[in-house]
């Protein structure tokens, strides 16, 4: 079924119900709630049981169609499948047009075509269902109707239980993060040792899929991962502290305003390029530029460089240090500095000697916030690169990084008992639990800090 | 002496003026780079990409004639599908230089054209039948080595061309007939992926982006309103606020990729959206969006002064109706401006889009959010990876039309902020 002819059977219920509860208590003297509140009273008591029910949906595939479909496929053939998951995916996408039809596997077909007639049958079940909660939403509030009935209060709590409930939702988000990458990790490390993964120096996921066929068994040490995101992104703040600091303490301290007003929109443009183009620039334009300058002086450089991602990254990350820097410069009282010039102590002295410090808590915070950005920056390091996992301290070589390797690994098909597609997952969770660290002691510093001069 | 400890502090104060000096100068020159940096890329993008918007494009004189097509002069649409264009488009090439005969030869003359040239043909059947069995002149696209060169040759440069000596000298004769022209190329605004570089487009993917973000918008502004007026205005300070608080502020702050990590595990996996679609990326987006939408508004509705709702309470309005009849409008705008803020960040965003499926290669345009599509950002990424050298000036053209993208809705955003600045005056 059609979700558009269902979105509109709901909205239009929805506004019948709305205004015939309008139409019934326009002519009522003395009612106690206006006709709009009825309206909208008589409009909600049906749209919310259909919404409830409709999100039947949402679990309706996991809970019926996919059992369903999938005992029958391995009952009727006697088969046992090694992967029910990455068959079930395979039958679902054709079932969508998304690949095309299996034309020598015939068990496939048929089950492709059982899934058609279950999700058919489960849809049009789910959604009489939802008119008929629908209806008897309607014959509730009908019911009630009366002169006195406090429509007003009724609607308001609807509200202000929708509202409550939208506030959930970010929480549920995190719920989600946190749970999805927990269970898949803990799927990952029942196939390879925790301690591999955490200490292991050898990485490369790629898994021979049938028993037969050669290739590598996969080796999941991700130390090299983690000391290519520490090289990236540690190129990345050589470049973006020193510029970012020094523009964040020019523009606070020495810029006329009218220099000020128009450098600091162009610095946030830097924030505002999606990092696909900086991607593309750092493999087309500076790898390029990096190999030929390195040739010039007899040294051999990868063209997937750390450096050139490192170098792209840091120009990304400037306007993280300078925007916050500023704002935490600017907020240092100005008698101290009138202190310390009164002194005789030149501006310079007293930037070093007596704004930084006073400062430094939240230049502090503001380097581990553009820091958790670099760790977490993706595209910049899955376009310049490279996959190489190599350990090294090298600069000019090739190294990949945690971001790179969970895009790299999910892209495509794939299949969902594979330590291979796990193993993003697992470095998911090591790459959230560690900028979810950076940014609460950031955070934290900075209210320190606030509450300081406050 | 008192001279010399005169001269010694002299020298002390120079020096410490020098590094006075210095250190400003430090300043200028990080903003300078920092500066410096950014029109470098972009300049470097514009060199790259500018060219993208023309097209070389040849105008010759092709018999339709129904032998060639293997249809007839009514032919059906479905018949006109099965058309055989391509045998015309080599025969109008090949009738301009009759003396190519070996098939060696006449295949690389025709590497000439574009594949483009068959579609444009089958265009001309579908919208005029009636010129069936006659002559028409229509101007078709050439191949990407021939546009590569030409417009090379046009600027002046010399380029490392894939085009050998004889195919030179056949475009160099068709120059000279003067049936080769540039013009510009609007059909990259129209169509969809290619995997030939002279007639792949953005259109297919502006769609689907478009889609993306109007699914973003959808959920994510509303949700985001109401998460933020239920903070502001109604919740107490209870253990519970502050979990959220703490929530919204840092999600706020987790990379991309661990949303596309929850977009594939909990969108796609459990609760099953179609795979590659604007839908299932709206949806992760939108749970990108919600943090900065949800701040934007809190903060909004905190300027609205106290007054405004003592006023409306004291006419007797209960909280919803003085939070929905006046806080709300007054906070609109900056709720508004926060929103095109996370609207314009959503459209950058790649790595999410790339881990749900939306990088396949989709040679259609999207028709509904439910289609398989790419979004602008990923078509970015395929065609930067991809090997064809033709891409590349696509590619950064395709980044040009992103930031232009880009630049129209943060103005939208300083428009709206400045008008709602003059009003509260």
């Amino acid at each position: 079924m059609n979700s558009i002819v269902i979105l509109i059977t709901a909205i239009c219920l929805t506004l019948m119900s709305g205004f015939f509860g309008w139409q019934r208590s326009k002519n009522i003297h003395n009612l106690r709630s206006r006709p709009i509140y009825h309206g909208m009273n008589h409009g909600l008591k049906v749209a919310l049981p259909m919404m409830m029910t409709a999100s039947i949906w949402l679990i309706s595939d996991n809970l019926i169609i996919k059992p369903t479909v999938m005992s029958d496929l391995t009952h009727n053939n006697q088969i046992t499948l090694a992967d029910p998951d990455f068959h079930y995916l395979q039958i679902v996408q054709i079932a969508d047009g998304l690949i095309k039809e299996n034309a020598f596997n015939a068990t496939i077909n048929k089950a492709v075509e059982h899934y058609r007639v279950t999700k058919q049958n489960t849809d049009s079940a789910i959604f009489w269902m939802m008119i008929i909660a629908g209806l008897l939403g309607f014959r509730g509030v009908t019911k009630k109707f009366h002169r006195n009935t406090p429509a007003r209060e009724q609607v308001e709590r609807i509200i202000k239980l929708l509202l409550a409930a939208s506030s959930g939702v970010a929480v549920l988000t995190t719920a989600g993060i946190v749970l999805a990458l927990l269970f898949e990790t803990l799927r990952f490390f029942n196939q390879v040792p925790f301690t591999e993964f955490l200490f292991g120096t050898h990485w490369s996921p790629q898994m021979a899929i049938r028993a037969d066929q050669v290739g590598s068994s996969g080796a999941f040490g991700a130390l090299p991962l983690f000391a290519g995101t520490l090289l990236i992104a540690l190129i990345a703040m050589a470049v973006a502290v020193p510029v970012g600091l020094y523009s964040a303490i020019y523009l606070s301290e020495y810029a006329q305003p009218k220099i000020r007003v128009v450098a600091k929109p162009a610095l946030e443009i830097l924030a505002g390029i999606p990092t696909v183009v900086y991607g593309f620039f750092a493999a087309l334009t500076v790898a390029p530029l990096i190999v030929d300058l390195c040739e010039h002086f007899g040294i051999s450089a990868s063209s997937e460089s750390a450096l050139a991602a490192g170098l792209v990254m840091g120009v990304m990350i400037i306007p993280f240090v300078s925007s916050l820097s500023e704002d935490v410069i600017s907020a240092v009282p100005q008698s101290l500095r009138d202190g310390s010039l009164a002194m005789g102590a030149t501006k310079a002295e007293t930037i070093v000697k007596v704004v930084l410090p006073s400062a430094l808590p939240g230049i502090v915070s503001a380097l581990l916030l553009a820091f958790s950005r670099a760790i977490g920056e993706t595209m910049i390091v899955v376009m310049a690169a490279g996959l190489a996992a190599n350990m090294t301290a090298n600069p000019l070589e090739s190294v990949t990084t945690i971001t790179a390797q969970i895009v790299t690994t999910l892209v495509g098909d794939q299949s969902f008992d594979s330590p291979k597609t796990l193993s993003a997952f697992a470095l998911g969770l090591t790459l959230f639990c560690f900028t979810l660290m950076l940014n609460i002691i950031a955070l934290r510093v900075v209210r320190k800090y606030r509450e300081q001069y406050a | 002496m008192p001279d010399q400890n005169l001269i010694q502090q002299q020298k002390r104060d120079r020096r410490r003026m020098f590094a006075d000096m210095r250190f400003r100068a430090y300043g200028i020159l990080g903003l300078m780079i920092a500066g410096g940096a950014l029109l470098f890329l972009l300049g470097n993008i514009f060199t790259t990409g500018y060219d993208a918007f023309r097209q070389t494009v040849i105008t010759m004189e092709f018999n339709l004639n129904t032998d060639d097509l293997g249809i007839s002069q009514t032919a059906s649409v479905e018949a006109i599908q099965q058309a055989n264009t391509l045998k015309v488009a080599k025969q109008a090439l090949y009738a301009l230089f009759p003396e190519v005969s070996k098939s060696k030869d006449k295949r690389n003359l025709y590497k000439l054209i574009s594949l483009g040239a068959e579609h444009d043909i089958r265009n001309q059947l579908f919208n005029h039948p009636e010129s069936i069995g006659s002559k028409v002149t229509l101007t078709v696209p050439m191949s990407s080595d021939v546009d590569q060169f030409y417009k090379a040759s046009q600027r002046g440069e010399e380029i490392k061309s894939r085009l050998d000596q004889q195919q030179q000298q056949w475009l160099q004769t068709l120059i000279n007939k003067k049936m080769v022209t540039v013009k510009f190329n609007s059909d990259f605004f129209t169509r969809a992926d290619s995997r030939y570089p002279e007639i792949a487009g953005i259109g297919g993917a502006v769609v689907g982006s478009i889609y993306t973000l109007m699914i973003c918008l959808l959920i994510s502004f509303p949700l985001g309103v109401a998460a933020a007026i239920y903070l502001e205005e109604f919740s107490r300070d209870s253990f519970i606020t502050r979990i959220v608080e703490a929530n919204i502020n840092n999600l706020a702050a987790v990379p991309s990729v661990i949303f596309g990590l929850l977009g594939l595990a909990v969108i796609l996996n459990t609760f099953n959206a179609p795979r590659s679609t604007p839908l299932a990326g709206g949806i992760v987006l939108a749970l990108m969006t919600l943090p900065t939408i949800i701040i934007a508004c809190r903060s909004a509705i905190k300027t609205v002064p106290p007054s405004i709702r003592e006023a409306g309470m004291a006419m007797g309005a209960s909280k919803i109706q003085v939070v929905f009849h006046h806080v709300m409008p007054a906070a609109m705008s900056g709720t508004l401006t926060g929103t095109i803020i996370g609207l314009a960040q959503a459209l950058g965003e790649t790595a999410p889009l790339l881990m749900i499926g939306m990088v396949a290669f989709i040679a259609n345009v999207p028709g509904t959010p439910t289609d398989p599509a790419t979004a602008l950002p990923v078509q970015i990424y395929l065609w930067a990876e991809s090997a064809e050298r033709g891409f590349v000036e696509k590619t950064a053209a395709a980044i040009m039309v992103i930031i232009v993208f880009l630049i129209v809705m943060n103005l939208l955003a300083v428009l709206i902020r400045n008008k709602t600045r003059i009003s509260n005056k």
